[in-house]
């Protein structure tokens, strides 16, 4: 199967890869999908006056997978929570060329996505509890 | 959509490894896929396109007997490759219908004698997808399941083998394993529950590697295709025990041709690159054989001594030389194939499909789908070098220490974290 240059290019040069501290406040982390499926992503936010201020991820997965969450976190970087949560994988889908049988890839990166805002937002209401 | 962009670094144009003197890029490492036409076949075959054209069943005249004689033989050639006689072998147009003609034919021709056929989770899809076939027909199928090692045992085939079983269907060595099953004696365990039982064997991928000997092996009908053994595409072989007869009713009915099995004008110039190949390999298998298992074993090796975390499938003791059948523990097998685009290999990983199952061949065996997913399998063969192997090495290890240094499971593993203790969430 031919990938997409962008496809490619993502998956020779991913940006973004690396791993945030899952315990500091103001990280929120995401880890979607399953081993056995050949798809795990892991894609963690920083946050800084409700706005993301660095993205990391790492990708167990296809090409496709790899430059999914590479290119999620490339969009979300500057964005609110609201605006990374309204993501949707289509557009991540049309930004790589991504076929019929990897649509899955930028659904689980979609997921991640909201997963790691889901986790941010449940650790600062966990901590405005606590206040 | 306010989007921030970071600035992507340029492409890494130069190669993540240095490439040997003497060794060519791409790299053919998939030789039990298919492998290229050995130029001393190709050779042989030529004049047969445009000079001796004959139909060889054309007894009237020069041409037909050119071709005739050149057939013969080719058959003489195929059937000392295996053990067998010229009169034994059936021209087909590859293994699949060798192998459909096989059990289809003699489930059909025995069918008073039964109606079960018996065979393995891990053969190749021309014989489950036959026996899945005759399934819906109303025909009994039992499918074994192989151990961890990939080999079933003699007693638990002669097990599965009632007073109804027409045919056993096992293959010599496995397509994606390499795994060699002990066949001689699954066949003296097979006739000694059931005399009248035949053994049909897919030895497409031992032919030419391995020896095989028809007759020691004592079976009763083998399935060959030549493009496996540096031959052409479109052209195999069943090979048919005439002492005692075995008979087998013909998927293609027509002019009677290869005596009445299979009827259909012989592809002369393919026929011929099948007997050239077959002598090729037959000349070459003693010194071949063992340069192939040097080459694996330092590919192994080689692999081993810069990487963690490998998991070979399949009995490496009982195992074509050629192969190399891997997981990459945390690396996802498409994505690593992707790193090795200069090196055609295979991955077990079904990510290109739409089922995204891994291989069946190494779910049957029991690998875990989160291994099964990270193998991939290197089918050495008469055409790799030892410089080549040493770059696939180099490549292998540099990209699967890249992919690692990408992959969350392999950061949870250094952190000492088991991967089975996690609520994963399957998709």
């Amino acid at each position: 199967m031919a990938y997409s240059d962008k496809v490619i290019d993502h998956y020779e040069n991913p940006r973004n890869v690396g791993s945030l501290g899952k315990d500091e406040d103001d990280v929120g982390t995401g880890l979607v999908g399953a081993p056995a499926c050949g798809d795990v992503m892991k894609l963690q936010i920083r946050v800084k006056d409700g706005v993301i201020s660095d993205a990391k991820f790492k990708t167990f997965g296809c090409g496709s997978a790899i430059a999914s969450s590479s290119l999620a976190t490339e969009m979300i970087k500057g964005m609110t929570l609201d605006q990374a949560a309204s993501i949707r994988n289509t557009e991540i889908v049309q930004e790589l060329n991504l076929p019929p049988v990897k649509i899955h890839c930028s659904v689980l990166a979609e997921d991640a996505i909201k997963a790691a805002v889901d986790d941010y937002k449940k650790k600062q209401a966990a901590r405005d509890a606590q206040a | 959509m306010a989007t921030t962009v970071t600035a992507a670094p340029s492409s890494t144009a130069t190669r993540l490894v240095a490439v040997p003197a003497g060794v060519t890029l791409p790299i053919f490492m998939d030789n039990h896929s298919t492998t290229p036409v050995d130029p001393r076949v190709l050779e042989a075959m030529l004049p047969y396109f445009t000079q001796h054209f004959g139909n060889a069943a054309s007894r009237n005249h020069s041409f037909g007997w050119a071709a005739e004689a050149a057939v013969d033989n080719a058959r003489a050639q195929v059937a000392a490759l295996i053990g067998g006689d010229a009169k034994e072998i059936v021209f087909t147009s590859g293994a699949t219908e060798a192998i459909n003609l096989a059990i289809k034919g003699a489930v059909s021709y025995y069918k008073k004698q039964g109606n079960h056929v018996v065979t393995v989770e891990t053969e190749h899809k021309a014989t489950l997808d036959t026996c899945k076939r005759l399934q819906r027909d109303g025909i009994e199928v039992t499918v074994l399941r192989p151990g961890s090692d990939g080999l079933v045992t003699p007693q638990q085939v002669a097990d599965a083998v009632t007073d109804k079983t027409v045919v056993v269907s096992i293959m010599l060595a496995n397509n994606e394993i390499g795994v060699i099953q002990p066949l001689a004696e699954i066949v003296a365990a097979v006739k000694t529950k059931n005399g009248k039982t035949l053994v049909h064997s897919d030895i497409v991928q031992a032919a030419g590697k391995i020896p095989v000997d028809v007759e020691a092996l004592k079976l009763d009908l083998a399935s060959l295709s030549a493009h496996k053994m540096y031959g052409p595409k479109g052209i195999g072989a069943l090979w048919v025990r005439r002492k005692p007869r075995i008979r087998i009713d013909p998927l293609i009915d027509g002019g009677g041709h290869e005596r009445g099995m299979r009827s259909g004008t012989l592809p002369v110039p393919l026929i011929v690159g099948f007997g050239k190949a077959a002598e090729v390999a037959a000349a070459d298998l003693a010194t071949e054989g063992p340069r192939m298992l040097a080459l694996r074993e330092r590919l192994h090796r080689g692999i081993n001594a810069r990487l963690v975390e490998t998991y070979v499938n399949g009995s490496l003791e009982h195992r074509l030389p050629g192969n190399l059948n891997i997981s990459f523990a945390f690396v996802e097998g498409e994505s690593l194939l992707m790193a090795l685009k200069d090196v055609a290999v295979s991955s077990g990983s079904a990510c290109t499909s739409a089922s995204l199952e891994p291989s069946y061949v190494l779910r049957a065996l029991g690998v875990g789908e989160e291994l099964a997913h990270t193998s991939i399998r290197f089918g050495l063969g008469r055409f790799n070098t030892e410089a080549e192997v040493d770059y696939t090495i180099d490549l292998v290890a540099t990209s699967v220490e890249r992919l690692r240094e990408l992959s969350p499971l392999w950061e949870m593993h250094q952190d000492g974290i088991d991967i089975k203790s996690i609520q994963w969430t399957p998709h």
